[in-house]
């Protein structure tokens, strides 16, 4: 692992106003994400992990506190929500070009950029299909595909298997780990589950109830690539049980 | 081909059929009444009557030209009128505050029978084409207004987060998103507004107009000239019927994507 972190977050943290003196989502959080690093952050709901993802994203500014990639100008980011959040009246491969529009690259370009990515996600021909043709484990590659296709420098995933039923969730691993070391993303992805966090993550952040902090910053040395049966080893048991014990 | 597909159009068919014949149907029952009731053909022509009235206007030249008139009213209070309200629309919809400072004059207006004002307009604005126009995109507005605020509002937030992560400009989401997704509810409105702008143009006319079909439905009705007021009334349904296709068509065109029930 390179010693030279590409992203570092200082003291950041976000109060919303509400009725009684705002609302604390996160609270001084601070730590390094290393070049090609896939960091899960785990907690219970409220926990405030949505909001930092936000923030990295640039949707929403912390209160306090700041964070830093790379040489110091923002990111581009790739980010992939909880929805698929394709839009309807595009078709598959209009769906994953459209940052490639927005960035006003050439619309052969955009296309051939476009077919590649679908290969990647597996999704050949269903190019032309529209996003209510698709079952939610294909919108779901379709939004990777998006949030890929304009070689972010961070890749950020916010709970995106949430809504997927268990057995298509697990298929969705494999295939973004795989993903994953062929693109060699640096990756932030927020969730709840501890498996999926084990299964896919170089480290494992934990936070706390809202407001969110750091509660425990975990290592994850599992080999990979990792099967299916990575889960019933002894050592992914103690990890399990680590991470178990540090949510609340 | 889509099985789907095959099973609508050829329901569409057989319902196209069954239209067919109950025009038919309906006129013979027409016929049968004017000629067996005994009623003096200003009270209710035969439909033999009304076709014959029918081309002796197409010949001479006046439907053509009072249907023109007629038309060109419509096309052009339901273009003011639409595109008036899509931008106010969209305006209102991004703002609050404005809304809540404009919306009781636009409830208010709402609130007024376009009839009752017609005479008004046609004080200020004179008998001619003008004043048939502005009430026509009065009338015409409202429903557009309403649906473009709905539309603009319906637009999903996550999608303009997804739009704002891949730092897209205000006119890249008006395009990419806003327009879309407000196209489907937009277009619902435009379909009122486009069967209200005859009515618009209509009730103009019957004030005070010196041509177009109104024109000739009140000086058929001053002559007794029953079937010309039939021809009239069969011009201006043409005419609604003619600008409800067109929203479909345009609905066909750009709502492709959206589910058919």
């Amino acid at each position: 692992m390179p010693t030279i972190p590409i992203l570092t977050i200082r003291n950041l943290s976000a109060v919303f106003p509400n009725e009684n003196g705002g609302l604390h989502a996160l609270d001084n959080i601070s730590f390094d994400v290393h070049p090609r690093e896939f960091v899960c952050v785990l907690g219970p709901s409220g926990s405030g992990k949505t909001t930092l993802l936000r923030i990295l994203a640039g949707l929403i500014s912390p209160t306090s506190g700041s964070f830093m990639f790379g040489h110091g100008e923002p990111p581009s980011t790739g980010m992939v929500f909880q929805q698929a959040n394709l839009m309807p009246w595009r078709t598959v491969i209009e769906n994953i070009k459209l940052p490639l529009e927005v960035k006003q690259v050439t619309e052969t370009d955009a296309r051939l950029k476009a077919r590649e990515m679908i290969e990647l996600v597996g999704l050949q021909g269903f190019e032309d299909s529209l996003p209510r043709d698709l079952s939610g484990g294909m919108a779901q590659r379709v939004a990777i595909a998006r949030a890929l296709i304009h070689d972010p420098d961070l890749l950020l995933l916010d709970e995106p298997f949430g809504s997927l039923d268990a057995i298509t969730r697990e298929r969705m691993w494999n295939e973004l780990s795989h993903i994953w070391q062929m693109r060699q993303k640096t990756v932030v992805m927020v969730t709840h589950s501890i498996n999926e966090s084990l299964f896919l993550a170089d480290r494992v952040l934990v936070f706390t109830q809202r407001p969110g902090k750091v509660k425990l910053d975990l290592k994850v040395d599992l080999p990979r690539p990792r099967g299916d049966d990575i889960r019933y080893t002894p050592q992914f048991g103690k990890l399990a049980r680590k991470l178990r014990s540090a949510i609340e | 081909m889509n099985p789907n597909l095959v099973r609508t159009l050829s329901r569409n068919g057989s319902r196209n059929w069954l239209g067919l014949i109950s025009i038919v149907l309906g006129l013979f029952v027409w016929h049968l009444i004017a000629r067996y009731a005994g009623l003096p053909n200003f009270i209710l022509p035969s439909p033999l009557s009304v076709w014959t009235r029918f081309l002796k206007a197409l010949g001479d030249g006046s439907l053509l030209y009072h249907t023109g008139i007629t038309l060109l009213e419509i096309v052009l209070g339901l273009l003011a009128g639409a595109i008036t309200a899509t931008l106010v629309g969209y305006v209102l919809a991004k703002s609050r505050p404005l809304e809540r400072v404009l919306s009781p004059y636009i409830v208010a207006s709402q609130a007024i029978p376009i009839i009752a004002i017609a005479p008004l307009l046609i004080i200020w604005l004179g008998g001619g084409i003008l004043s048939k126009v502005v009430i026509c995109a009065l009338i015409v507005f409202f429903p557009v207004l309403v649906n473009t605020i709905v539309g603009v509002r319906a637009v999903p937030t996550v999608l303009y987060d997804l739009m704002n992560s891949i730092h897209a400009s205000r006119a890249q989401i008006l395009w990419k998103v806003e327009v879309p997704a407000s196209l489907p509810v937009f277009l619902g409105g435009l379909r009122v507004g486009a069967t209200l702008s005859v009515i618009g143009a209509i009730v103009g006319e019957l004030v005070d107009a010196e041509e177009g079909l109104g024109f000739l439905l009140q000086v058929g009705d001053f002559q007794y000239d029953t079937p010309m007021v039939f021809v009239a009334v069969f011009m201006l349904i043409v005419l609604a019927l003619m600008l409800y296709g067109i929203v479909i068509l345009l609905e066909k065109r750009f709502l492709k994507w959206q589910e058919k029930i």
